[in-house]
């Protein structure tokens, strides 16, 4: 079957929230009355410059925006082909992307007069982000982490405690994000009526997708402009890792209608695609969970399969809807790294360029040493190193210590 | 259309007593205990049986629920099996009510029509589909009424006036509403607020409405089933079969008399309510 081009690969979604067959509100009834409400307050807020005001001002002071485009010189020579460019999401406040949709829907939690605030979260950042900006509000934070994360994420764990969080450990099912989202999801039906749902990826019911992308694509807009001054033209490739795919579709989402742009998602292979992985497009199809309709890892029985990856941040057996859609209709190319591929490229990263980075870029890394290589001197390729890898020091350090015993 | 769930509750209206309806996971601990257990319901006094669809992430049900759907996945169980769970149920009962209930996703890649087609000839009578609001209709509520199955929608505490025409507007068979804001097996329900929003769904519709979440007793049955036309217990049941398995989580010669038994004790006390009008 071919799919028709649309006009324009940003005017989604549709008043229903979808992309495609993808997206939807897949959610208990007990949720929808609140997914509307939120839907209205967020409509309002676009349309309300004070919004916008309030928003430009914690950008800039509080995350620390805008996040440098930083051309990264030896990786390029080492690889030998593109120019490579890191857009430094890693230097914002809380050390990820994850604070600029979290500053968003805070707000928006704040014009809902909702005054506790709820979270998953696989690697943390995500958790930590929200920690931050509630004990800045002086908001009730509850953020739930799958057990498994929390022991191989123990840093972040710490961190959001310090910030006045309860986090709950996830004991059900395989203890990672998608469990952390199922018991996010009960706490919600319980208290909706003073909760805010913070979801820290391009997934869940709409209008989640779509508000996340929004306040994600401030990267996106951002390097247009920071490119266009440095070499006065667009880049010809990005490349960002996903998981449920917040960074990426911030980076690529102000890029999609232009055409001469290459754009490369990268999921986690884990073991490797046959084995145990995360990569839903390259071993997912579509079904329905948390929300919306999108690729997912699942048995011939529709069961939800586990994920595995060495990622906390990217060991989700989803991906956002946006990007099942991007991928159905070839606007965007979906690769995969995997495990060893990732902690190789975390090691180069941080040897050649002085930049720690967390294992889920790592994973973007990993596909530039591959894609680079063969792509001309004169090609820019854009890279969202998304998060900075203080957190996964003691996970690597044990693996790599492991490693040369 | 006339379902036995429609047969089943002018039967009830004419005799003047609510529903006893109950719910427990296909497949737990084991496909065979699991059609002893849904055969010796009828005769225990249930009116009306759920039959939950094993899920690995049911979103909206609590640990008692959760810890039931894995076991049943454990022991092998998917969708079609559960399909065959009701045509064996259905050799010996033609009569009772069956409503399965669960999840949208095994039921979307089972294939919608071949499984309305299916469950319709395996003898199953309506769904109850947790996460599909009435904003999903085309998905899977209007296939199922054009097929001849009640599409039960739950109904909530956050449910206000506004949105209750469109949540009864593609809904049959009967009205299931929840009768707290949370998960299966959480918090009981208080009598009094739920006579008051039984009475606010009975304004906008002629269809029976059954409350369930939070009823664990015989007694808060009665409570319940006197301001409704049913009452709906699922985690109590599902506790008992649980504390009837073995180490292993495995059937022991107590298990379906167990869950009988509850039923049994359940039943008298739903029959023990005075009945609401229709």
């Amino acid at each position: 079957m071919t799919i028709a081009k649309p006009n324009s690969y940003r005017s989604g979604p549709d008043e229903r929230g979808h992309f495609g067959i993808f997206g939807g509100r897949f959610v208990a009834e007990t949720l929808m009355p609140l997914i509307l409400d939120l839907e209205k307050a967020y409509t309002a807020a676009k349309a309300d410059p004070a919004f916008q005001a309030e928003m430009n001002g914690y950008l800039k002071d509080y995350v620390g925006r805008p996040s440098p485009l930083y051309f990264a010189e030896r990786l390029t020579e080492h690889l030998g082909g593109a120019k490579i460019y890191l857009k430094r999401e890693e230097l914002n406040h809380t050390g990820s992307h994850k604070v600029n949709n979290v500053l968003g829907q805070i707000m928006l939690a704040r014009r809902m007069g909702k005054k506790r605030i709820i979270a998953e979260t696989g690697a943390g950042q995500h958790g930590v982000a929200t920690a931050t900006l509630c004990a800045r509000f002086g908001l009730e934070c509850v953020v739930y982490m799958g057990a498994v994360d929390v022991e191989r994420q123990q840093p972040n764990v710490i961190r959001m405690e310090m910030l006045g969080a309860k986090v709950f450990p996830v004991q059900s099912g395989t203890r990672t994000l998608k469990d952390a989202m199922n018991e996010a999801l009960r706490d919600w039906v319980t208290n909706v009526h003073n909760t805010f749902y913070c979801i820290g990826t391009v997934a869940g019911p709409h209008p989640y997708p779509t508000l996340v992308r929004d306040f994600q694509s401030i990267i996106g807009n951002e390097t247009k402009a920071q490119v266009q001054e440095v070499e006065g033209r667009l880049p010809d490739s990005l490349v960002a890792c996903i998981g449920g795919g917040s960074n990426a579709m911030g980076l690529f989402h102000p890029f999609l209608d232009d055409p001469s742009v290459e754009i490369f998602g990268v999921e986690a292979a884990g073991h490797g695609l046959t084995q145990l992985h995360a990569a839903s497009i390259a071993g997912g199809r579509p079904g329905v969970l948390h929300g919306n309709r999108t690729y997912l890892l699942m048995d011939a029985d529709g069961q939800i399969q586990d994920a595995h990856s060495i990622s906390a941040g990217l060991d989700y057996p989803g991906i956002g809807p946006e990007h099942s859609w991007l991928h159905e209709i070839g606007r965007v190319n979906y690769l995969s790294a995997t495990d060893d591929e990732a902690l190789a490229a975390f090691q180069l990263l941080s040897r050649l360029e002085g930049i720690i980075p967390a294992l889920e870029p790592a994973h973007a890394i990993a596909k530039v040493m591959e894609l680079a290589p063969k792509r001309p001197r004169d090609h820019l390729m854009v890279v969202n190193l998304s998060g900075r890898g203080d957190k996964d020091v003691p996970q690597v350090g044990d693996i790599l210590r492991g490693k040369s015993k | 259309m006339t379902t036995r769930i429609d047969t089943r509750f002018a039967e009830l209206a004419e005799q003047g007593r609510s529903a006893f309806v109950t719910f427990l996971m296909a497949g737990d601990p084991d496909p065979a205990t699991s059609l002893e257990i849904i055969k010796a319901l009828p005769k225990s006094g249930a009116d009306v049986i759920e039959i939950g669809m094993p899920f690995t992430d049911p979103m909206a049900d609590g640990p008692s629920i959760q810890a039931a759907g894995l076991r049943a996945l454990k022991a092998g169980m998917t969708l079609k099996k559960t399909l065959d769970l009701v045509r064996g149920f259905r050799k010996d009962d033609d009569a009772t009510p069956i409503v399965l209930m669960g999840y949208y996703n095994p039921i979307y890649i089972y294939g919608v029509d071949k499984f309305l087609g299916d469950a319709k000839s395996a003898g199953v009578d309506g769904l109850i589909i947790v996460d599909l609001p009435p904003e999903e209709d085309d998905e899977l509520c209007l296939p199922a009424m054009k097929a001849g199955l009640n599409f039960i929608r739950l109904a909530t505490p956050t449910t206000d006036d506004k949105r209750l025409p469109a949540v009864l507007a593609n809904t049959s068979g009967f009205v299931y509403y929840v009768s707290i804001t949370g998960i299966t097996g959480a918090a009981a329900a208080d009598s009094s607020a739920v006579s008051e929003a039984v009475a606010r769904i009975k304004r906008h519709t002629k269809l029976p409405v059954c409350v369930g979440f939070g009823i664990r007793t015989p007694e808060t049955a009665r409570a319940i089933a006197s301001h409704a036309n049913g009452a709906v217990v699922g985690t109590a049941l599902v506790d008992a079969l649980r504390n009837s398995l073995d180490a292993e989580g495995r059937a022991t010669g107590k298990t379906v008399s167990a869950v009988a038994e509850l039923t049994a004790a359940l039943a008298q006390g739903v029959k023990g309510a005075r009945a609401v009008a229709e």
